[in-house]
């Protein structure tokens, strides 16, 4: 049988057939699915034909709802329809799957099967999404490897068809979904033979049309709907039996064969493990290796688990089975047992209870939970499995992978236990950083042995969750046979360490096997790398006999123009040193996939990269090994003074290490300390700001726009410079009211990532040398042991007294200490600066409901998190709660700050008498409009808590009450902050709803135009001729005005807001919505590496986007004045034409290379958008309106308490 | 009488002596076509730059990785696509479509200050329909530690890089500061060069003082900037082999600037500067001016003209090769011109 081979990852593997198979196809990004519905909509808009020789309509919807819906619809009325999903988008597709099996439509959803959000979000692998759609009446079939998402693919679209019961086909996110392997291709005339044209006719014949029309969802009463849903019975009955026709023809074709259940081991086994998905390889291994070795067990892998297969379940189990474990790759708290459990649990109790018993007697089941959120699952973990099946009184429910502590439920892990290496196996481990290209360049070397050899290969990468400079680690195996090894690679025969600055950050040598060989990029040759290896390291090379080689890569990157571009010279390295393909070959082999790669995007690149591979193993040296570890030992992960919770948890996951954490290192509920960032000193930076005092202005703009708050201004005392470090920079303060004081910039040497952008923004150049500036980009290895220890002494100079300075401009608001800080954000992320923003404005008394996505993720992505604390302990409190109802959760927090501030205050008019009324009156007619004015109502409040200790008697349970809520007698202010996303598709209803309620509110739109954090998909906020994921062509349509939609409701405070373009304005607008009682909405134009930019030059893009008129500014603050004008414009006419704008962008400058025509229209149009939005608003700005009631409900005040009437005049921007 | 206009260019006949040379009008195919409606003779295409090809396929590169491959929920952020239309591709798109449009030869132009791989753009403007190519060696010798010998051998392997990639005539379009300019003129033709361009024009540099920035400014061409290709094309006219083509560019606005650009052994004139200000239509004024003139003064051809005022033909050789400072600074002073003071 004539096989084609192609090295894919399980979701391009599954999305080949579904895009084949299918004729409209709506989706929706969300990780790890969005790859599915990427490849879809590439593929359709390169008009790639399905199985019918038509384009499938791929439309992308507002939410994973709306996607299911369409799809629904799309059904009805006849076509073949297919979406992608996982976790969360699942769940928000259930409502439609009810309906669209209990109609009895043939539809596949593909899902890279994800854990659901509870106590933490997490992007992982795991089945508590797909198991929570157990209900719905969809089939459901688990592919267990790449190869199996591919054919189950096929297999779930021709049977569904069939059975006219719909398929959910599922693997395991991650580990199957991005895990590339080197599988079989189904062609097109297996796709035909499966999904047979009279199956296809028939599914047409039953559409929704008014030739021949019928009604479908009717509405039913108790005599009709009982009986009606036990109708389609016989059609579930069905499905086991079509599913295994399918895949015996599928196996007639392809020769691969597939059971409904699929036996794998002793056929005399006494112990069975049952389980579905990726670990059916780990547990595979494991039974080869204990069978191999005298034991008699075996595994079940399942398949198809809904409709259950009882038959073949119980008929594939060996009679001589004794003990039974089933895994489970999900939690379900408080059930009996996890569902694959209890599936197998009443399969044999019932079969048991027939006439023919299949076993003498009943076996011993018990069930485990394992793998959650894609924690590993290897031999290691099974072998135990096995063991404790077979011990005396084996645990009836247990945990595999992890050490519980607690509830004590967790097996050991055997770390010695491994299958035995096939000969001929080669298995590397590459450590780099996301920057690097590594990942790139491993893709590309699976690709050349997978597709250019007989070899199999098998590709796996982890990411850290930083997107900047993160490490990633590829787990790459190559070998004559099948790869199922679902799991990282602990020993390794190979490992490059990419980042010479790794071994020190991560125990790269842990994953070497003795004698292996290890690959450095080092700044250091042969003969000097030894001494400058930290200790620990250097005992390891010793220990293990390592062959050591050494090249630097990063010279050879810049000399051939490659930049920090480094794969294409470790590559070939690794091909001379792994000894995979002869030497020549491989050299020829890069340059031919180089050459696919990049000859698209130009000779140049092609040539260069060229370059790289030709010096690459002209440069690469053996090291001979020291005879002694003497070097420096590495330092501890966080200071010795850290907190405990940071010293014992956040370092240890820091360290890599978080896998031997115990789960009684963990809150139970998920929550954890702030201001954590401040320990994971990374020092990634090449080059660091350095101030020159001698021409600042004081304007406080590079403190302003920094993503990280790694540069920071202070103003001080004069006399708090005593003792200062010998290098401490700081000039006078020139101030009327604050004298002898001085002010410093500094910045924070290990926690800045040199992104440049304070630098773009700094306006004050030297009269003798214009390039010099008050802030200037230096070399940081220069500069690091002077700036720590002044960055340690400006931490512990006090920040200033907040009623000192005025708020409302740049340098007072940038003296303000920032309560977000060192966030994991890309460099120069638009983003980050109005966050921090935020929280010096009013971090010390900030609520923030977060919307998931990309400020979800910098904002709170373990290990550590940059919301943090002052000196008195205050900070933003921070939840993230879904994707879709952020603004309602936000919502949520008011009503009930409200509530306890109503209620509050009602036992504080009670209690005045006993707490004393000037105290009492003090506290309930304050004025809270100014950081002086809640400074002394906290004052008041601390002194009210110190008189409720003292109630006693009758009172004394109110004023435990009060005790408990007297905090809330400070206002708060709620923070709603999510993406456009968010703001504009999946949470607009939201969103809509709460703008509306009147609520005293903020809501933050952090603005890129794209949903960034999965990878820049489209969003209703994209504009017009820009070119996104899910808008390849470049979006059709204009960019939804959704200050618009707010400022229909007249009593919403509304601002359109671009750091870059006028920083004034953004501060004006952020105290003026914070000051507003009721709903605000800060529309925030937010730069993002998705728009394909020089991020360095992030707000210089904001300010061209405001003088192109793409971007203006406003403000719209409600009035009842009669008279009043609302709106005010805060940006000048345009001033330069948007394509001198659009022209550094390659989201919109890549169309006019891909589709010249279409650019051109598309440009002309956005022209137009722009010349007609700006007339409008001129409009707007002219407008006289008022607002007849300005209510906004309980524990508001009737009007703003500070600020000026109107806004006030930006002047140009900046 | 009729006057014969016709001329040989790079081996090309052409109608009359007036070539449009490189602007945003010949980048336009139907402006260019407005150009041969009012009698040019052939269309030189603005150029395709080196640096630009470079700096475009590394930055579309750059910001297409940037990103990518270090963040598990977005391993990229721009759709796959599967080709791309470069500056280089989008100029032999246009190249192909003003060929379809008209019917006088077309010179495509390449900008290159070194050799390199990019040269294959000069094949693809051959195979796009290119009858001839002009190469454009633009570059500021800014740098201390190259030697002008190191610079012209630099210009010539570029030259014969070019030269070997293509089968059509070859123009080299130069500037005027090299050392020992009719020496390196006769290398380049030795190189392969099948005519010069006599000059280019370098856009200086100026500085915005409200932002302390180095800014690029375009200015047109003034005739009196016609003098100095004059006299090198007097002085090579004779010293060239015959079947060696010179063009005259920079500061030919009307008849009169050509007509003295033909005497001294130009060619063919090229004009950009005036057919901007003026439009298309200027080129059928300036023919016209031409003719009556030739007329008037009974010039058969253009044949005739050409080189009649040549360094080898003219009565004071020396007068081309002369400074001429005195004369012109005496001029100036005895004019209506104050007499300038002060240090």
């Amino acid at each position: 049988m004539d096989q084609r081979w192609e090295c894919l990852d399980g979701n391009e593997a599954a999305a080949r057939v579904a895009y084949a198979l299918s004729e409209v196809i709506s989706i929706f990004p969300i990780t790890p699915a969005s790859p599915m519905a990427e490849h879809a909509d590439d593929w359709a808009a390169a008009a790639r034909p399905n199985l019918w020789d038509s384009v499938p309509d791929v439309v992308e919807m507002q939410s994973e709802g709306g996607a299911a819906g369409a799809m629904h619809g799309a059904l009805q009325t006849g076509a073949l329809a297919t979406t992608f999903t996982a976790s969360q988008g699942l769940l928000l597709m259930i409502p439609n799957m009810f309906k669209i099996a209990g109609e009895l439509t043939p539809a596949v959803i593909h899902v890279s099967a994800r854990t659901i959000a509870t106590h933490a979000l997490s992007i992982f692998g795991d089945h508590s999404d797909v198991m929570h759609a157990r209900s719905t009446g969809w089939a459901m079939l688990a592919a267990s490897s790449v190869q199996e998402a591919h054919d189950f693919a096929l297999v779930a679209h021709a049977a569904t068809l069939r059975a006219r019961v719909p398929f959910l086909h599922f693997f395991d996110g991650f580990r199957t979904s991005h895990e590339i392997n080197k599988i079989a291709l189904v062609t097109e005339d297996d796709m035909r033979a499966l999904v047979r044209d009279e199956d296809v006719m028939a599914f047409r014949s039953r559409r929704l049309t008014p030739d021949a029309p019928v009604v479908r969802g009717t509405a039913q009463n108790p005599d009709a709907f009982f009986q009606a849903r036990e109708a389609s019975n016989p059609y579930y009955l069905a499905v086991p039996g079509i599913v295994q026709a399918v895949m015996d023809e599928l196996a007639a074709r392809t020769g691969r064969r597939y059971g409904l259940v699929d036996y794998h081991g002793a056929p005399d086994a006494d112990r069975v493990v049952v389980l579905m998905g990726s670990a059916i390889g780990a547990v595979e291994e494991t039974v080869d290796t204990l069978n191999a070795a005298g034991a008699r067990v075996g595994v079940l892998k399942v398949r198809l688990f809904q409709p259950f297969p009882v038959d073949q379940v119980v008929a594939a189990l060996p009679s001589t089975v004794r003990a039974i474990a089933v895994l489970d790759r999900t939690k379900e708290p408080g059930a009996v047992g996890e569902p694959l459990y209890q599936a197998v649990v009443t399969a044999i109790a019932e079969r048991m209870d027939g006439d023919e018993p299949p076993f003498a007697t009943m076996p011993r089941v018990i069930g485990g939970r394992y793998g959650l959120a894609s924690k590993e699952v290897t031999p290691g973990m099974i072998k135990p499995v096995f063991d404790e099946l077979a011990s005396e009184r084996p645990k009836r429910h247990f945990t595999v992978g992890i050490y519980d502590d607690v509830t004590r439920l967790s097996l050991p892990i055997d770390t010695e236990f491994r299958r035995p290496r096939p000969a001929g196996e080669v298995q590397a481990v590459f450590f780099g950083l996301g920057s690097d290209g590594t990942v790139g360049a491993n893709h590309a070397s699976i690709k050349i042995i997978g597709e250019g050899t007989d070899l199999h290969a098998q590709g796996y990468f982890v990411y850290d969750s930083k997107k900047s400079n993160g490490l990633t680690v590829s787990h790459l195996r190559f070998g004559p046979e099948p790869i199922r090894s679902a799991y990282l690679i602990d020993a390794a025969d190979f490992v490059a360490c990419h980042q010479f600055g790794l071994l020190e950050k991560t125990d790269v040598l842990g994953f070497a096997k003795p004698g292996a060989t290890v690959l450095l990029n080092s700044p250091y040759g042969p003969t000097e790398v030894w001494e400058h290896l930290p200790r620990e390291v250097q005992q390891q090379l010793i220990e293990k006999c390592i062959d050591l080689w050494v090249i630097d890569a990063s010279a050879v990157a810049t000399e051939v123009g490659m930049g920090n571009r480094i794969n294409t010279v470790m590559q070939p390295c690794f091909f001379h040193l792994a000894n995979v393909l002869p030497a020549a070959d491989a050299i020829a082999r890069i340059k031919a996939n180089v050459e696919k790669t990049y000859a698209k995007r130009g000779q140049v690149v092609v040539e260069r990269n060229f370059a790289a591979i030709d010096r690459s193993i002209e440069r690469l040296n053996r090291v001979p090994l020291g005879t002694a570890a003497t070097g420096a030992p590495i330092p501890p992960v966080v200071p010795a003074g850290a907190p405990e919770f940071v010293r014992n948890v956040t370092a240890e996951l820091m360290a890599g290490r978080g896998d031997l954490l115990p789960v009684s290192a963990f809150p139970v509920d998920g929550t954890f300390p702030t201001g954590t960032t401040a320990f994971e000193k990374r020092a990634i930076a090449h080059e660091i700001p350095i101030w020159d005092p001698s021409i600042c202005i004081d304007c406080g703009k590079c403190a302003m726009v920094c993503p990280h708050a790694a540069i920071r201004m202070k103003v001080f005392p004069a006399a708090a410079v005593a003792g200062a470090p010998a290098g401490f920079q700081s000039k006078e303060f020139k101030s009327r009211d604050l004298v002898d004081h001085r002010i410093s910039i500094q910045v924070a040497p290990d926690d800045c990532n040199g992104c440049g952008v304070c630098v773009d923004v700094c306006p004050a150049k030297s009269k003798t040398e214009v390039r010099h500036k008050s802030i200037n980009l230096e070399l940081a290895d220069a500069h690091r042991d002077v700036e720590r220890p002044n960055w340690e002494f400006f931490q512990s100079i006090p920040p200033l007294d907040r009623s000192l300075i005025a708020h409302d401009t740049i340098k007072g608001a940038q003296v303000l200490e920032p309560l977000f800080e060192f966030s994991l954000a890309c460099n120069g992320c638009g983003e980050t600066p109005y966050l921090k923003l935020a929280s010096q404005l009013f971090g010390d008394r900030m609520i923030v409901a977060n919307a998931t996505g990309c400020s979800s993720i910098y904002g709170a992505n373990l290990p550590t998190t940059p919301w943090t604390v002052n000196a008195q302990g205050r900070g933003p409190a921070w939840n993230n709660s879904l994707f879709e109802d952020n603004a309602e959760f936000g919502l949520g927090m008011r009503l009930a700050l409200d509530a306890q501030t109503d209620h509050a205050r009602t036992l504080l008019e009670r209690l005045a008498p006993i707490v004393g009324e000037t105290l009492a009156r003090g506290i309930l007619d304050a004025d809270q409009s100014t950081d002086a004015e809640i400074a002394l109502q906290r004052d008041r409040v601390g002194k009210l808590r110190e008189a409720l200790g003292r109630v006693d008697g009758a009172a004394a349970s109110d004023a435990r009450h009060l005790l408990a809520l007297a905090g809330d007698l400070v206002p708060k202010s709620i923070w709603i902050v999510g993406g456009d996303g968010w703001a504009y598709d999946i949470g607009y209803g939201g969103l809509d709803h709460v703008l509306s309620s009147g609520r005293n509110v903020n809501v933050l739109v952090l603005d890129t135009e794209v949903y960034s954090n999965t990878g820049g998909q489209a969003s209703k906020a994209t504009p017009r001729g820009a070119v996104a994921k899910f808008a390849a062509a470049g979006k059709p349509t204009e960019k939804k005005d959704l200050g618009a939609v707010a400022r229909s409701y007249g009593n919403v405070y509304v601002a359109q807001v671009a750091m870059g373009a006028n920083d004034l304005q953004t501060t004006k607008a952020l105290l003026e919505a914070d000051a507003w009682p009721g709903p605000s909405l800060v529309i925030a134009y937010s730069t993002c590496i998705a728009h394909g930019i020089d991020m360095e030059r992030s707000m210089s893009h904001q300010r061209d986007a405001t003088r192109s008129g793409y971007w203006p500014l406003y403000r719209f603050r409600p009035s009842d004045i009669e008279d009043g004008q609302p709106f005010k414009l805060d940006s000048a006419k345009p001033s330069i034409p948007l394509r001198d704008f659009v022209a550094d962008e390659t989201r919109f400058s890549i169309l006019a290379r891909t589709q010249p025509a279409r650019a051109a229209e598309l440009a002309e149009l956005g022209q137009a958008d722009v010349n007609e939005r700006w007339r409008y608003y001129e409009q707007l700005a002219a407008m006289r309106r008022s607002v007849p009631h300005v209510h906004h409900g309980p524990g508001s005040l009737p009007q703003p308490a500070g600020g000026p009437a109107e806004p006030t005049d930006m002047g140009d921007e900046t | 009488m009729t006057v014969d206009l016709s001329t040989r260019y790079l081996g090309l006949e052409l109608r009359s002596p007036l070539v449009a040379s490189p602007s945003p009008l010949t980048r336009d195919p139907d402006s260019a076509a407005r150009l041969v409606e009012a009698g040019a003779a052939a269309l030189g295409l603005p150029s395709l730059f080196e640096e630009e090809i470079l700096e475009e396929e590394i930055e579309l590169n750059r910001s297409l990785e940037a990103g990518s491959d270090q963040f598990a929920e977005a391993l990229d952020y721009f759709p796959a696509i599967s080709s791309y239309a470069g500056t280089g591709d989008q100029y032999l798109d246009r190249l192909r479509r003003i060929k379809a449009q008209v019917a006088v030869p077309v010179i495509a132009s390449l900008n290159a200050s070194t050799p390199g791989g990019w040269v294959r753009y000069a094949r693809l403007m051959q195979e796009a329909g290119a009858d001839a190519l002009e190469l454009n060696l633009y570059h500021v010798a800014a740098d201390p530690s190259k030697t002008a010998i190191d610079m012209e051998a630099r210009d010539l392997d570029v030259i014969a890089g070019v030269r070997a990639a293509i089968d059509i005539p070859l123009a080299v379009k130069l500037s005027p500061f090299y050392s020992a300019f009719a020496g390196f003129a006769r290398r380049v033709v030795d190189a392969g060069a099948d005519g010069l361009v006599l000059f280019n024009r370098f856009y200086q540099p100026d500085l915005d003082l409200e932002s302390l920035d180095v800014v690029a400014r375009l200015e047109l061409s003034r005739p009196s900037e016609l003098r100095l290709p004059m006299r090198w094309i007097a002085i090579l006219r004779p010293q060239l082999p015959p079947g060696v083509s010179l063009a005259a560019t920079s500061g030919i606005h009307d008849g009169t600037d050509a007509i003295k650009a033909l005497m001294v052994g130009a060619d063919v004139t090229m004009m950009t500067s005036a057919l901007l200000r003026q439009g298309p239509g200027h080129i059928r004024r300036v023919e016209a001016e031409i003719l009556a003139w030739m007329a008037e003064r009974e010039y058969d051809s253009v044949a005739q003209l050409r080189g009649s005022a040549s360094q080898a033909a003219v009565e004071d050789p020396s007068a081309f090769e002369r400074a001429n400072y005195r004369n012109v600074l005496h001029s100036w002073t005895t004019a209506s011109n104050p007499v300038p003071t002060g240090s």
